[in-house]
């Protein structure tokens, strides 16, 4: 198994902030992944040192065996880097910024337009190439970006926060770029605080929380490990919550957690669920929905760090339309 | 989850597309083609791709002709028939005095558009971009200050035509297109030194804003505490001695001497000196700056 990224013990400090406390990260040729948490957990930092733009106080890092700060000259010719921020020139148009750096990477004058145009096509920019990215929407601008760290066709992309801001929309369609990116053999890392494009986009996450790893695996593990299912129950009749929380506090040792008239309770395993049904009958409450599902990435880092990973707002939307 | 589901179904061809512009047939041998570093033409080639890029902004953003074209234009005009008659006895007399401290003063304001222009592509994240390139570190710093060097040119050509119009005339001084030409090629120079401040000042300054009101506060008062305006004798005592030590006016009375009359070797000898001392001290510090600004 060949690793493409590989960081050992990543320290950052910035005054007395001390934005990495020692990170590990081992990213496998041609896989994508995840590097979850909420802001300020230090992923950017870590994004920064990998991508050469920042020097780390401790450790080690290397991309492709190429060691980011005494060959940050090769790192930067595999590496192609999307930040939190479109980085592009907002006063040229897309077609003039892709060209621009078709140049500054070695590209001939006709190689460069021809790569900058095919790239435009490529992220349904075409008909917008040669109006000037000030004019652009987030998504638009988002998608320039990305074509952007492409023009050098890098074989490890950092993609930092790539949805951060945009409509659901245009999200889904990042995240259809990012799915083709990787059939394609580049290895991507991917910093997010939106624990559904993790588990959508990941092979593997790795959970950072104040600059230090606090859990590492694949989707299905860390949601293995924090409980594994929810069982979740709402009545037909609003007035019969009580009685379904009363039932339901039988097989959970936390407390239920009540959002609208849902009820829900994380359980060990499948075999709860005739015990459940079957309380609730002799209680006489009738169910508009009674389900069992793997916890979600969200309910993973409330278990990990205590909190919610996410802004409340998003995490009410997800809940309501679980 | 299930919609997600559906846009990528419908869109598998577009993956394939996206990933074979990605990856590239060529790229499985790619760790023996890596640089080792930057060659110095290459580095050379970077810097005028990136003061090319400075240049075609203007295009998309006119008011930025008009700021770097205009403005100095009106200073020139209001500055000959305002103030012309009441401080030079006539504004053609004035016309004579001033133009080369206009153009000095042109010179020091334009290389904010410098710092102003170094600090936005950082505050935007599009240093960034470039610092992720493998290209030469000098490259964006060198592109931009190469970029406005250029600039300066055009602005120092448009004041002498438009002066030229208004009844200016080059003295015999140096003899007249070398004197010009003279004129033309020290303040670039001494414009350079300068901006390696100004780049200081960019790296240092949290956004644009900042670095606009640093240099209304502290190119405005040099600027004017100088003889590019009038001359010094006027002056209270105290306020006399900082004006002739000021390389605004050392700059201005070279400027003088090449373009219209008067000493021109002690002045030139004394900029190039001025220049040569801003360079060694402020730019290795720009450039540690920059390099630290991460």
């Amino acid at each position: 198994m060949t690793y493409s990224i590989i960081a050992e013990g990543l320290v950052k400090r910035f005054g007395d902030t001390v934005a990495l406390a020692g990170v590990d990260l081992a990213v496998r040729t041609g896989s994508v992944l995840g590097l979850l948490g909420p802001n300020g957990a230090g992923k950017t930092t870590a994004v920064r040192i990998l991508a050469t733009l920042v020097r780390p106080d401790g450790g080690y890092a290397a991309v492709c065996g190429h060691d980011v700060v005494s060959h940050a000259h090769q790192v930067r010719q595999l590496t192609g880097l999307t930040g939190q921020y479109a980085s592009v020139d907002n006063t040229l148009t897309g077609f003039e910024n892709l060209t621009l750096i078709g140049r500054l990477t070695g590209q001939s004058r006709p190689a460069a337009k021809a790569r900058a145009r095919e790239l435009l096509a490529c992220f349904r920019l075409d008909d917008a190439g040669d109006r000037p990215v000030k004019t652009y929407s987030g998504g638009m601008r988002r998608r320039l970006d990305l074509a952007a760290s492409l023009v050098n066709r890098p074989r490890v992309l950092y993609l930092d926060e790539p949805t951060t801001g945009l409509d659901p929309l245009s999200r889904n369609e990042m995240w259809d770029v990012v799915r083709g990116l990787t059939a394609s053999g580049v290895t991507v890392l991917l910093t997010t605080q939106y624990l559904e494009e993790a588990d959508l986009l990941a092979d593997e996450i790795v959970v950072v929380d104040h600059g230090t790893v606090i859990a590492t695996g694949t989707p299905e593990d860390l949601k293995a490990r924090a409980g594994a299912l929810t069982l979740s129950v709402r009545p037909a009749l609003a007035a019969d919550l009580p009685a379904v929380v009363g039932v339901v506090a039988g097989f959970t040792r936390s407390d239920p957690e009540v959002r609208a008239t849902t009820v829900t309770i994380p359980v060990s395993g499948e075999d709860v669920m005739p015990a459940v049904v079957r309380q609730l009958e002799d209680a006489g409450v009738r169910m508009a929905e009674l389900s069992l599902r793997g916890s979600t990435l969200d309910e993973v880092f409330l278990s990990l760090t205590g909190r919610r990973a996410e802004e409340p707002g998003t995490a009410e939307l997800e809940g309501s339309a679980a | 989850m299930n919609p997600v589901r559906t846009v990528m179904d419908n869109t598998d061809s577009e993956y394939t597309e996206v990933a074979e512009v990605a990856a590239g047939a060529e790229l499985a041998e790619y760790a023996g083609t890596l640089a080792p570093r930057v060659g110095l033409v290459e580095g050379v080639r970077q810097t005028f791709s990136l003061a090319w890029r400075t240049l075609v902004q203007i295009r998309h953003n006119p008011l930025e002709l008009i700021d770097f074209s205009i403005q100095p234009v009106m200073f020139l005009v209001l500055f000959t028939y305002v103030f012309g008659g009441a401080i030079g006895g006539s504004p053609h007399a004035y016309l004579m005095f001033a133009l080369p401290g206009i153009i000095v003063q042109n010179a020091l304001f334009t290389t904010l558009n410098t710092a102003t222009g170094l600090s936005t592509d950082l505050k935007e994240g599009f240093f960034d971009r470039l610092r992720s390139l493998p290209i030469a570190r000098f490259a964006p710093l060198a592109g931009r200050i190469l970029a406005d060097i250029a600039k300066q040119a055009w602005a120092v050509a448009m004041l002498l035509g438009i002066g030229v119009i208004l009844g200016f005339r080059f003295g015999a001084g140096a003899g007249r297109p070398l004197g010009a030409l003279a004129a033309l090629g020290l303040v670039l120079v001494c414009t350079l030194a300068i901006s390696w401040a100004l780049v200081l000042v960019s790296m240092l300054a949290a956004n644009p804003e900042k670095v606009q009101i640093f240099g209304f506060v502290v190119l405005f008062p040099i600027t004017f505490t100088s003889d590019a305006f009038v001359r010094t004798a006027s002056m209270p005592g105290w306020l006399q001695a900082w004006a002739k030590a000021n390389p605004v006016s050392i700059l201005s009375d070279a400027m003088r001497g090449l373009l219209v009359s008067g000493p021109v070797g002690r002045p030139v000898a004394e900029s190039l000196l001025y220049a040569a001392a801003f360079t060694l001290v402020f730019a290795p510090l720009a450039v540690r700056a920059f390099k630290r600004r991460a």
